[in-house]
């Protein structure tokens, strides 16, 4: 297939996914800043909820302050922000625009029709209701154009470097929260339950759709090292680091092999793989949860750049 | 002025038979279903995004064309007459491209004066002794064609460069049948959605003799910004070959690649939807971000095939139109079936002088004019327009043509007050492979929205119409 159709391809699934993990982020907080004071301790919700998207200094370039208004602006409707949820849409369809034919009906229909009613939202955020359906909203469309792919396209090429995008960007969503929450996840010496952190851990866990999961999984009360396990190393959990790589790894296969030919992409993301499986959680922390996670958005973003460079131009 | 040929009516009010069945239909049906139906074809075509781009418009960037629901009929006996026409029309323009750009036997018998030529910036010197794969040069054509009675059609345009519209003939009649099923079932209406197979097999048959067993085919787009780009990607589609921009082809040794992610793969057919100018930024426009540097080299070392060939414009230019007539006798040896509006040249000083007197009864055009921008329509325009165009044409007479104004055929069209005649043209597409040429039957029928408008353009508000030939 033509490189700048992969390309588009890999860049719309990844817009896509950022859009919904936007919505989620903002879901989340919307919670948590409902919430006494008493429960959730003093801390700037809506300024963690930028650092957790990655663009603290476009946003205070721009705003005053971090609050509600400012923030839900920024995240959702901002024009000037280029990872805004309605900027994501923009470049997602201008992307579909330009690859149609890769695309089958459905894809292009969802996108489309988002693109079409996110007209319909103007620049001003509006009351909690309405900006809690636009979120809403956003996780449908985003749901609704994964499983349209999902349900309808070919398994060659086309498919894969859709999948190579997903991952790649839901890989890099969650390491982005566990680097900016991950104070909040080291084992402490004192005992836990009912501690301040308590809704934080949740709103986590809910922000990467896994609040159901962890219990299902560890079958006890949130404890903040099983959310970092369950987050990094859990390969059951469609979310995790662990599981993220899993499905690079299948899918850059599956490209090689189509292509006859493995390349640095496949090598690197061996790789990582590899490190995630052979970690335990405890040496984790020993070595530095922070550490970690930085050392994991940068191998990540460099197997960005090395699947660019082997396919995408 | 005449009064217009109702193509559903006879003078005394009785349907036609092609339209009996519409007729006595249009009769039964209430109103408010006309009206839903039209909703609902308008919210398909926006939920699909069969859009278009109008130049020099910011405010909407992709607008609809209007879709109206009634359909144009077209009985067998009068679609043989349009087809056996356009065969013979398009094959002269190929007889006479290869002439221009070889021999020129038609410009040493004296038909066409040489500076017409020669002087017309449509006219490429770089195509001079060229060959092209089998002697094709207009592989795509899309003939304009209006009918002004029972017998007679005309052809106003001849489009041998890149003509659109063909996206809006499939997905016109797509929605026709979603929308309209029980009213084709009282029909036997001619298929057209063969189209892209038969544009695939004329593309491949036109591919330079040294390609492999299958040839690489390709869609050369302008890119999304093009006003056609809905067109391109569709017919990309239904083609299943790549669309691809110039950025994404490259020369090696006067060979066509493109890049992919399995390496750079050749290509041995380029349907391009990009104009010459902007086709290979070495030879033609250097400021062209559009086109493939060194095209032009692996075109004339004959390893590609260009579909259409550089330099068909000089056989659609409107100047050239005039002689189509003494073109189809010089090649054919046969009289043209489809007839020529009657057209004064102004470059000739006595067609001059009488367009001059009688701009109010003219329509006006440009010679390189498209898309009806710039051209004056005499008896619908203000004295001070016609004193500005009798001005115009004084300064630059070679650039300008002009013929009466035909009184175009009408059809049933869905108005605001109800259901009422509108006046139609027809642009069919003609095929023409190294085997034989195509046409599927009808094609894309354009309709002049407003009440007495002849100008059925999509940027200046005409619609469109899905365009039914029937087995009788």
């Amino acid at each position: 297939m033509l490189s700048r159709t992969a390309d588009s391809l890999y860049w719309i699934a990844r817009h896509v996914e950022r859009a919904e993990y936007l919505a989620r982020i903002l879901d989340g907080t919307m919670r948590l800043t409902n919430l006494p004071l008493a429960y959730v301790g003093t801390s700037n919700e809506w300024k963690s909820a930028i650092a957790t998207a990655g663009n603290t200094k476009l946003f205070e370039d721009n705003y005053p302050e971090a609050n509600e208004e400012t923030v839900i602006h920024f995240l959702a409707l901002s024009t000037e922000n280029p990872s805004s949820i309605r900027n994501c849409f923009e470049t997602a369809r201008a992307n579909a625009r330009a690859v149609r034919t890769a695309l089958t009906a459905e894809m292009w229909e969802t996108i489309n029709t988002a693109w079409i009613e996110l007209q319909r939202f103007s620049n001003d955020p509006g009351t909690r209701e309405e900006i809690t359906r636009f979120l809403r909203w956003v996780q449908e469309t985003s749901l609704r154009f994964d499983g349209s792919a999902y349900r309808t396209m070919l398994r060659n090429d086309s498919y894969w470097f859709t999948r190579l995008g997903l991952y790649l960007e839901r890989a890099d969503n969650t390491a982005r929260i566990l680097d900016v929450k991950y104070h909040l996840l080291l084992p402490r010496l004192e005992p836990v339950g009912g501690s301040l952190d308590y809704f934080q851990w949740a709103a986590i866990l809910r922000s990467v759709s896994a609040l159901t999961a962890y219990h299902w999984v560890y079958r006890e009360s949130v404890k903040p090292w099983l959310v970092a396990d369950l987050l990094i190393l859990n390969d059951q959990m469609p979310r995790s680091l662990a599981n993220c790589y899993e499905n690079l790894v299948r899918y850059l296969d599956e490209i090689a092999g189509m292509y006859g030919r493995q390349g640095p992409a496949q090598r690197q993301a061996r790789a990582i793989y590899n490190r995630l499986e052979a970690s335990r959680m405890e040496e984790i922390f020993q070595h530095g949860l922070h550490e970690f996670i930085n050392e994991f958005i940068a191998d990540n973003s460099s197997l960005g750049a090395a699947i660019s460079q082997q396919y995408l131009m | 002025m005449t009064i217009a040929f109702d193509e559903m009516k006879e003078p005394d009010g009785r349907p036609r038979p092609a339209y009996a069945e519409l007729s006595a239909w249009l009769g039964g049906v209430a109103p408010d279903v006309l009206a839903y139906r039209r909703q609902e074809a308008e919210l398909l075509f926006r939920r699909i995004g069969i859009t278009f781009s109008v130049y020099g418009e910011t405010e909407a960037e992709e607008r609809l064309i209007p879709f109206d629901v009634i359909p144009r009929i077209l009985s067998a006996a009068e679609w043989d007459l349009v087809h056996r026409g356009l065969e013979q029309r398009v094959k002269a323009i190929n007889l006479y491209l290869k002439d221009i750009y070889t021999g020129r036997e038609i410009l040493k018998a004296g038909i066409i004066p040489d500076d017409m030529v020669f002087q017309n910036p449509v006219f490429r010197p770089e195509m001079n002794g060229q060959k092209v794969p089998h002697d094709i040069y207009v592989h795509i054509a899309g003939i304009d064609i209006v009918r002004v009675d029972a017998e007679s059609f005309y052809v106003l345009e001849d489009n041998a460069r890149t003509p659109s519209g063909v996206s809006y003939m499939l997905e016109n009649r797509e929605i026709m049948l979603r929308l309209f099923p029980e009213l084709f079932s009282r029909h036997r209406v001619a298929p057209v959605e063969n189209y892209p197979d038969e544009l695939l097999a004329t593309l491949k048959s036109v591919a330079p003799d040294t390609t492999s067993a299958d040839p690489n085919v390709v869609l050369l787009t302008p890119g999304v910004f093009n006003s056609a780009y809905y067109e391109h990607s569709f017919l990309a589609d239904k083609l299943g070959v790549e669309l691809v921009e110039g950025r994404d082809l490259f020369i090696k040794d006067e060979v066509v690649y493109m890049r992919t992610t399995e390496g750079p793969k050749r290509v041995d057919v380029i349907y391009r939807r990009i104009d010459d100018d902007f086709l290979d930024p070495l030879t033609f426009r250097p400021d062209s971000a559009l086109g493939v540097p060194g095209l032009m080299s692996a075109y004339q070392a004959g390893n590609v095939t260009l579909a259409n060939a550089v330099g068909t414009g000089i056989s659609d230019d409107k100047a050239i139109y005039s002689y189509m007539p003494q073109i189809v006798k010089f090649y054919l040896d046969q009289e043209p079936i489809l007839k020529n509006v009657p057209t004064w040249c102004c470059r000739e000083s006595d067609h001059l002088s009488y367009v001059s007197d009688h701009l109010s009864e003219l329509v006006v055009k440009e010679v390189h004019g498209s898309g009806g921008y710039g051209m004056l329509i005499g008896p619908a325009a203000s004295s001070a327009q016609i004193a500005e165009f009798r001005a115009k044409i004084k300064t630059h007479p070679k650039n300008f043509i002009a013929q009466p104004t035909l009184a175009l055929s009408t059809c049933p069209t869905c108005v605001d007050s109800g259901i009422a005649p509108r006046h139609v043209d027809l642009r069919p597409f003609v095929l023409t492979g190294r085997d034989r040429v195509r046409i599927v039957p009808g094609g894309l029928t354009r309709v002049a929205l407003k009440a007495g408008s002849l100008v059925v353009n999509s940027s200046q508000g005409g619609g469109t119409k899905d365009t039914w030939v029937l087995d009788r």
